[in-house]
């Protein structure tokens, strides 16, 4: 899933100075699941702006709202109706909700109320941690399972580095060595010959060097 | 008035001190007493979490606290709920109503001019 950390409120009351009208926009999507963008934070963000707001003898109207996904135009259009209603959106989806809901609606100002975080999994409940990087060409039937591009801090290819020492990276002691993980994992699959199939180099063509992605699905248009 | 603590969520809190509550005092059964098994645990948590919210925003956290009891401990909860009443006498009004009661207060001055 895609993760995320709510902003400071102080940081979102300075962003909503301008505005007395506003849409309060969640997501039932990743952002529900990882507690910071779905039905029961959009309810609980908006008491706290109105009393923040009101506390400080000024107002502001918000109007609840939680989309299926703000990452699909039909959940998105369900807000064109009232949209011009209000002066701004604050979304508390993920990146890529609220510039999609700033590409539908160009006329209002639309406002994170979350830092989105990265691709990855809960650990248990309050604790996420990243898995996947989206870098285009996976190689996880090579390695274990283990992401090289992920789990290791310098996304090598070829093998732990000289900062790894006793399973655990160079960056912190709380950071496992992403190689050392692979390496034992393949030992323990008796699959060791999977670290010499790795390619000479990692054709980084597929990730975020091109630019901005997209994918066309010919058999789907 | 809610019959057990762990239906309590943040929202239902905050919208309390919306409402006009000058504080809000949250009674659950003892810990490890749930009859859910951690209905009142949970519950806590909530509360400490509107806690920090309530502080954040300076409405003042010491406006909602936790006490737990059990059903048959009735001069306690009265004990309880006198200390609290105290203590949100003493903080005075929220700043919210404050606010409410400035703007009534306005609102009445210019009628009568």
């Amino acid at each position: 899933m895609i993760t995320g950390t709510p902003k400071p409120i102080e940081e979102i009351l300075e962003m909503l100075e301008p505005y007395d009208n506003i849409i309060l926009a969640g997501c039932h999507g990743c952002v529900t699941v990882c507690r910071v963008g779905g039905e029961k934070e959009v309810q609980v963000l908006a008491s706290t702006l109105r009393l923040a707001r009101e506390a400080a003898g000024r107002k502001i109207n918000i109007r609840e709202v939680s989309l299926e996904r703000q990452c699909d135009p039909e959940y998105v259009e369900q807000m064109r109706p009232y949209v011009a209603d209000h002066q701004a959106v604050l979304s508390i989806a993920c990146g890529a909700g609220i510039q999609f809901l700033a590409e539908k609606f160009t006329m209002t100002p639309l406002l994170p109320g979350i830092n989105t975080g990265f691709l990855g999994v809960t650990e248990r409940q309050g604790e996420w941690s990243e898995r996947c990087q989206g870098c285009g060409d996976c190689v996880l039937h090579l390695t274990g399972g283990i992401c090289p591009v992920t789990r290791c801090a310098k996304s090598l290819f070829h093998g732990p580095c000289g900062g790894s020492v006793q399973g655990t990276c160079e960056v912190s002691k709380d950071v496992k060595c992403g190689w050392q993980l692979i390496i034992d994992r393949l030992k323990s699959l008796n699959q060791l010959e999977n670290y010499g199939k790795l390619k000479p180099y990692k054709g980084w063509s597929t990730a975020r060097d091109g630019g901005p992605r997209r994918i066309l699905r010919e058999d789907m248009i | 008035m809610l019959p057990c603590t762990g239906r309590i969520d943040e929202s239902l809190l905050l919208k309390a001190f919306e409402n006009g509550a000058d504080g809000v005092m949250v009674v659950g059964c003892l810990e490890g007493d749930c009859h859910y098994v951690s209905g009142n645990i949970r519950a806590r948590a909530r509360v400490n979490r509107v806690y920090a919210i309530l502080d954040k925003i300076k409405i003042g956290p010491d406006r909602i606290r936790m006490f737990n009891l059990s059903a048959g401990e009735g001069s306690k909860f009265a004990a309880y709920a006198n200390e609290f009443v105290g203590k949100i006498r003493e903080l005075g009004p929220s700043p919210i109503n404050l606010v409410r009661a400035g703007q009534a207060h306005a609102v009445s001055q210019k009628e009568t001019t």
